[in-house]
């Protein structure tokens, strides 16, 4: 316990020792920000437009829920803009620890591979929640100006952040595999992005292996938790998705050390 | 305290060491001494369980490197060739993070990463961001590191390497520090290193043992062994002949040049050449070449390092 929490204080503390923290911070606060902005411009326009319609047929104004017109398509953004930042958190967790050497060290001391792989998830899961704290801001507006549930917008974050690890732990395990962070990058993002897509790919093929292929992709299981529902079978898919991606990860350190 | 007992390992095919053994006791600088490439890093990373052999055992500490492999890294401290250093860390954080991760307790933290700070005399770098630091300072923090949590065991890969002949003086007096408290194995490929620091060397050369003694033995039995090479014209019959009567000669090798003609090698820790010249003439051979050829340990670190290079 004490070398997984020694591995996470590095590794949270090395993201900013190097101006990709504050970049990454910078960049996803700034596009979430833009879509925040984009979302809500959508959702007072149309009551604007309710409010005319009432008007100009005399009768109250329904009311407009801002829940399911905002916050949903919001969480669907973040989720998106997270698929294309948390490869550039991951790229350098493990791949750095090959360009430097320093492996040498990790593996000749006292501490075993579960504890550094544990120990760098926790640090980037670490980062990304930080990095969702701008737009916990963006909702607390919501609640000056209006009367959203709460509820949807916890479940929404549980399921963001469940997808972020699951994200996190494939960029992991890419990681793992190569000493080029920019490969590292590409990797992550391109095996994300596959395991988003591919639920796509369900309406396209036969009856029997739709099904396959929506169970598989990553973001099939997000949408009830947009829509504030905690369902137990998505929430063990994420964490299975999760664990299955740090156990790859496992592997590969302990294939490359044992390699004869 | 280490013992190592035919250890081979292969890199795919190649063959990187090959029955490698040696023992090194408590308290002892041993050194390994190859040229590049001979498998001194190979073996190297076998003791701290940086990767398995192939085939072969080796105990550290009393400790199997493959059934108790994290008992043997919590008493190793190891220094690689490329010290591993996180360079955006500041060296005060580098070793409190080394620390922690090399089980050191909470309440003991500062005073072990005070005591290797000293140690190294890195002082006054303890706030600077590693990459900022010069070579010299650099392979001091990893040695500072390799010394954290006072481990029984010590192994440096190359220490002195790229260093400035100030800082090489300065690293070799901390290792001659080192004996006694430390069991220390020390790679290199430059000899007068392992000569000053050593009390035990092991040659390696192509993965393979060539040779495991003292400094001093070393040195003394091929210093003192003083080769004379002689050519001489005659039967290899009369030659032995004539050269039996002389007193003093320890070897003796016979080698055809060409027809009539043999090279004579001799050694022996006295001056032979004028009995050897007088036995010569007074038997009616001719005399053709006499030459002197001392050996030291590094004409012999040249010559069992370089002869299979020109066959390969």
């Amino acid at each position: 316990m004490e070398a997984t929490l020694a591995i996470f204080n590095k590794e949270f503390k090395s993201f900013f020792y190097s101006p990709i923290a504050y970049l990454i911070l910078a960049f996803f606060t700034v596009l979430t920000g833009l879509f925040f902005y984009l979302n809500l411009s959508g959702f007072v326009e149309a009551s604007m437009m309710e409010m005319m319609r009432a008007q100009q047929y005399r009768m109250a104004p329904r009311p407009m829920n801002v829940n399911l017109m905002l916050i949903r398509p919001y969480f669907w953004n973040i989720a998106l803009i997270a698929l294309f930042t948390l490869p550039a958190i991951t790229m350098r967790l493990y791949s750095e620890e090959k360009r430097l050497g320093t492996v040498e060290l990790l593996y000749t001391v006292p501490i075993t591979p579960t504890q550094i792989i544990s120990g760098k998830f926790l640090a980037g899961l670490a980062l990304f929640i930080v990095m969702l704290i701008p737009t916990m801001i963006f909702h607390a507006f919501l609640f000056l100006y209006g009367e959203p549930e709460f509820m949807p917008i916890l479940s929404g974050y549980i399921g963001l952040i469940l997808l972020g690890s699951a994200f996190i732990a494939v960029g992991l395990f890419i990681s793992t595999t190569t000493e080029n962070q920019i490969i590292a990058a590409i990797g992550g993002l391109a095996v994300s992005l596959i395991l988003w897509l591919i639920g796509w790919g369900a309406s396209y093929v036969g009856p029997t292996l739709a099904p396959v292929l929506e169970y598989v992709s990553i973001i099939t299981h997000y949408e009830d938790f947009s829509q504030g529902i905690i369902d137990t079978g998505h929430l063990i898919y994420y964490i299975l998705f999760t664990f299955t991606g740090l156990y790859f990860a496992l592997k590969m350190i302990e294939s490359v050390k044992w390699r004869a | 305290m280490i013992e190592v007992e035919g250890l081979t390992r292969y890199y795919g095919a190649k063959k990187a060491i090959s029955d490698v053994t040696f023992q090194v006791k408590k308290g002892e600088i041993l050194g390994l001494l190859g040229p590049n490439a001979a498998g001194k890093t190979t073996t190297m990373r076998i003791l701290t369980c940086f990767m398995p052999p192939t085939s072969g055992k080796a105990t550290v500490g009393g400790y199997d490197i493959f059934e108790n492999s994290i008992d043997v890294r919590r008493i190793t401290g190891y220094l690689p060739e490329n010290p591993p250093l996180y360079m955006d860390m500041t060296t005060r954080d580098y070793l409190e993070f080394v620390a922690r991760i090399k089980e050191t307790p909470k309440d003991k933290l500062i005073s072990e990463v005070d005591s290797v700070v000293e140690k190294a005399a890195i002082g006054d770098v303890q706030n600077r961001i590693i990459g900022k630091l010069s070579k010299g300072y650099k392979q001091r923090v990893g040695l500072a590191q390799s010394l954290l949590n006072n481990p029984q065991i010590v192994i440096l890969d190359e220490p002195t390497v790229g260093l400035d002949p100030k800082q090489i003086i300065e690293i070799r007096d901390l290792i001659r520090n080192l004996k006694g408290d430390h069991t220390v194995i020390l790679s290199s490929h430059i000899l007068p290193e392992i000569e000053q620091t050593c009390e035990r060397v092991v040659i390696i050369n192509q993965g393979k043992v060539v040779a495991q003694d003292t400094p001093e033995e070393l040195t003394r039995k091929l210093k003192g062994g003083e080769k004379v090479i002689l050519q001489i014209e005659g039967s290899s019959e009369d030659i032995k002949k004539a050269l039996k009567g002389i007193k003093g000669i320890d070897k003796m090798d016979i080698e055809k040049v060409k027809q009539g003609v043999s090279k004579i090698i001799i050694e022996s820790d006295k001056d032979l050449r004028k009995d050897l010249a007088q036995k010569v003439v007074n038997s009616g051979l001719g005399l053709l070449e006499l030459t002197v050829d001392k050996f030291t340990l590094e004409d012999i670190f040249l010559e069992l390092t370089t002869k299979e290079e020109e066959v390969a």
